[in-house]
């Protein structure tokens, strides 16, 4: 401000340079700016290095034929796209993804749903079962994988057992290709359900409860009180969970590793579980990067999805 | 709300049944509800048959360095984009969050190759270099930033702090909670961590704890579900451990970011 140098000082500067912290105010801002720029620097080149860069790598390796160890990286176009794309394993690669997806995703909100609606009574013990509900979610995913590997075990698992008792003989879970893609869903939906039982239940809280009391003063019944005030209120809670949990199911790896190895056959191999075959069992670069490259653009039109559904949710309200 | 417990809960109680049931009653038919012998030789043999004790050494450093670098990360990004002036920041948050869309999966074959072009395949280095960065935790803890009262922080400038001393002094402890819940958040995610530490590590003297017990299961096959539900339990143990502490500021940071968001 070239002006303000040519006048005197007037008082009210004058008390704020006082008040001011010791440095003139033009070196305060290039050391904020620098300070900006130290705080903000480790994280985003980190971010770049690790993150960004890999999304430029994965479309070079999608072009090129290369085993990860030789030197040379042979440019064959389109051809890994083909391959994969037409591939005869891929449809059903596909399929599993979205049976997977779809059914964990679908039973995890269900459930989850039904147990907050449970849990948000006031019942004793509640604190403890939301507790019980949720460790699963915490817990290592290849540790939870062998503890069902061994409870589904046809001859001696605890499922076996259980199913005994209503006259059904267990199936060969793991083992028969009917079966496998069942219970590797079981055992995420169990992992799973605790934490939207957490998110729902913090939804149901945030519902007032002078709307449950005028619906009731309406003459509304339990099951018209849940449809007209308890799933509105729910909306868009429920769409965060939606796709936060569609996110996560479409990435699962260490189940589907431990348990079944993408098997049997190819029974259990999904988007995830084949980018890992390509890569680092048949060290074959181009159809991973393909596959990383196609989870990519799945995740990205979900998240999408979800930003635009928030941006009109802002507009609107 | 009993059967839900039930359901949920069973298969955790058969775990620790599991591991104290000799070998023999393991493989009885019908399995029984409690060992009739109490027998805690599962737990020696596990502790025998794989370096556990290497296993616990691994997963606490990569746990500790990792959720340090990250939260250290994630403090600092939040604070400069919270409070600090610096031109079109707006579009360098942007770059932040847009990493959020880019989940590890996609990122794990490029990573390898730069880990391995490094030579740090089966190293710490390796294991901890592709974890050090956070745009989850900058998303977190963005919000709280934004609310803390200006005039507080304001007032340690004035009295001559520089923005290292304003953060860690002033502006973290009114953060508290959100900051224990990214850390919780953090560690657990960090102690389970399977993807990426199966594939950097190559030996047993670099395995974490959950790469551990799987290699215990090939190794053992389905012979001795005593002996793995033993290691299972070895893993476990201090997330559930550590749950029972501190529950209430995971569920509840959860909960809340989820309201929020």
């Amino acid at each position: 401000m070239p002006l303000s140098l040519s006048l005197p000082a007037s008082a009210g500067t004058r008390e704020r340079a006082v008040a001011r912290p010791p440095l003139p105010p033009l070196r305060g801002a290039l050391r904020e700016r620098l300070t900006f720029l130290a705080f903000v620097a480790p994280n985003l080149s980190l971010l770049a290095v690790f993150s960004y860069w890999p999304l430029v790598q994965n479309v070079w390796l999608s072009f090129v034929e290369w085993n990860m160890i030789a030197p040379e990286q042979l440019w064959v176009g389109l051809e890994n796209w083909a391959i994969v794309l037409s591939g005869a394993d891929f449809r059903q690669i596909a399929l599993n993804t979205l049976l997977f997806t779809l059914f964990s995703v679908g039973l995890t909100l269900a459930l989850g749903l039904s147990c907050a609606l449970l849990l948000n009574q006031p019942l004793a013990g509640r604190n403890a079962a939301r507790a019980v509900l949720f460790t699963p979610t915490l817990l290592p995913g290849s540790a939870i994988a062998l503890v069902w590997i061994y409870m589904l075990d046809p001859r001696w698992g605890l499922i076996r057992t259980v199913l005994s008792w209503v006259g059904i003989a267990s199936p060969r879970w793991l083992i028969d290709p009917a079966w496998a893609l069942p219970a590797v869903i079981l055992v995420y939906v169990w992992k799973a359900v605790g934490y939207s039982v957490v998110i729902f239940l913090a939804g149901l809280q945030g519902i007032p409860r002078e709307l449950y009391e005028a619906a009731r003063v309406d003459g509304a019944g339990p099951w018209d009180r849940f449809r007209a005030v308890t799933l509105p209120g729910l909306g868009p809670i429920s769409f965060f969970l939606l796709v936060t949990s569609l996110l996560s199911a479409i990435q699962a790896f260490d189940i589907l590793r431990v348990m079944t190895a993408g098997g049997p056959v190819i029974a259990t191999t999904t988007l995830v579980y084949q980018l890992y075959n390509e890569g680092f069992v048949a060290f074959n670069a181009g159809r991973a990067a393909v596959y990383s490259l196609l989870l990519f653009g799945v995740m990205l039109a979900l998240t999408a999805a979800q930003l635009r559904f928030v941006e009109r949710r802002v507009t609107y309200s | 709300m009993t059967l839900v417990v039930l359901v949920t809960g069973v298969p955790i109680y058969w775990m620790f049944a599991t591991a104290f049931k000799t070998n023999q009653e393991v493989y009885t038919v019908p399995p029984t509800w409690f060992p009739a012998r109490w027998t805690t030789d599962n737990f020696l043999d596990a502790w025998g048959h794989a370096p556990f004790g290497r296993f616990y050494l691994n997963s606490l450093i990569t746990t500790a360095v990792s959720t340090l670098a990250k939260m250290t990360n994630a403090i600092l990004c939040v604070y400069a984009f919270a409070l600090l002036r610096f031109p079109r920041k707006d579009l360098l948050f942007l770059a932040v969050l847009a990493a959020l869309m880019i989940p590890e999966e996609v990122t794990v074959l490029p990573n390898y190759l730069t880990v391995a072009s490094l030579g740090w395949v089966n190293t710490y280095a390796g294991l901890l270099a592709p974890t050090f960065a956070s745009a989850f935790g900058t998303f977190l803890m963005r919000q709280h930033f934004l609310s803390l009262p200006r005039e507080v922080l304001d007032a340690a400038r004035i009295d001559g702090a520089g923005h290292w001393h304003t953060l860690w002094h002033v502006a973290l402890p009114m953060s508290r909670p959100v900051v224990i819940t990214l850390f919780m958040l953090t560690v657990v995610q960090r102690w389970n961590e399977f993807f990426w530490p199966l594939i950097v590590t190559n030996t047993a003297s670099m395995r974490t704890l959950p790469i551990g017990i799987y290699y215990l299961f090939t190794q053992e096959g389905a012979t001795q579900w005593g002996v793995i539900m033993a290691g299972v339990i070895y893993v476990v143990l201090p997330v559930m451990a550590l749950f029972l502490f501190v529950q209430r500021y995971v569920v509840e940071g959860i909960a809340a970011g989820a309201v929020k968001g």
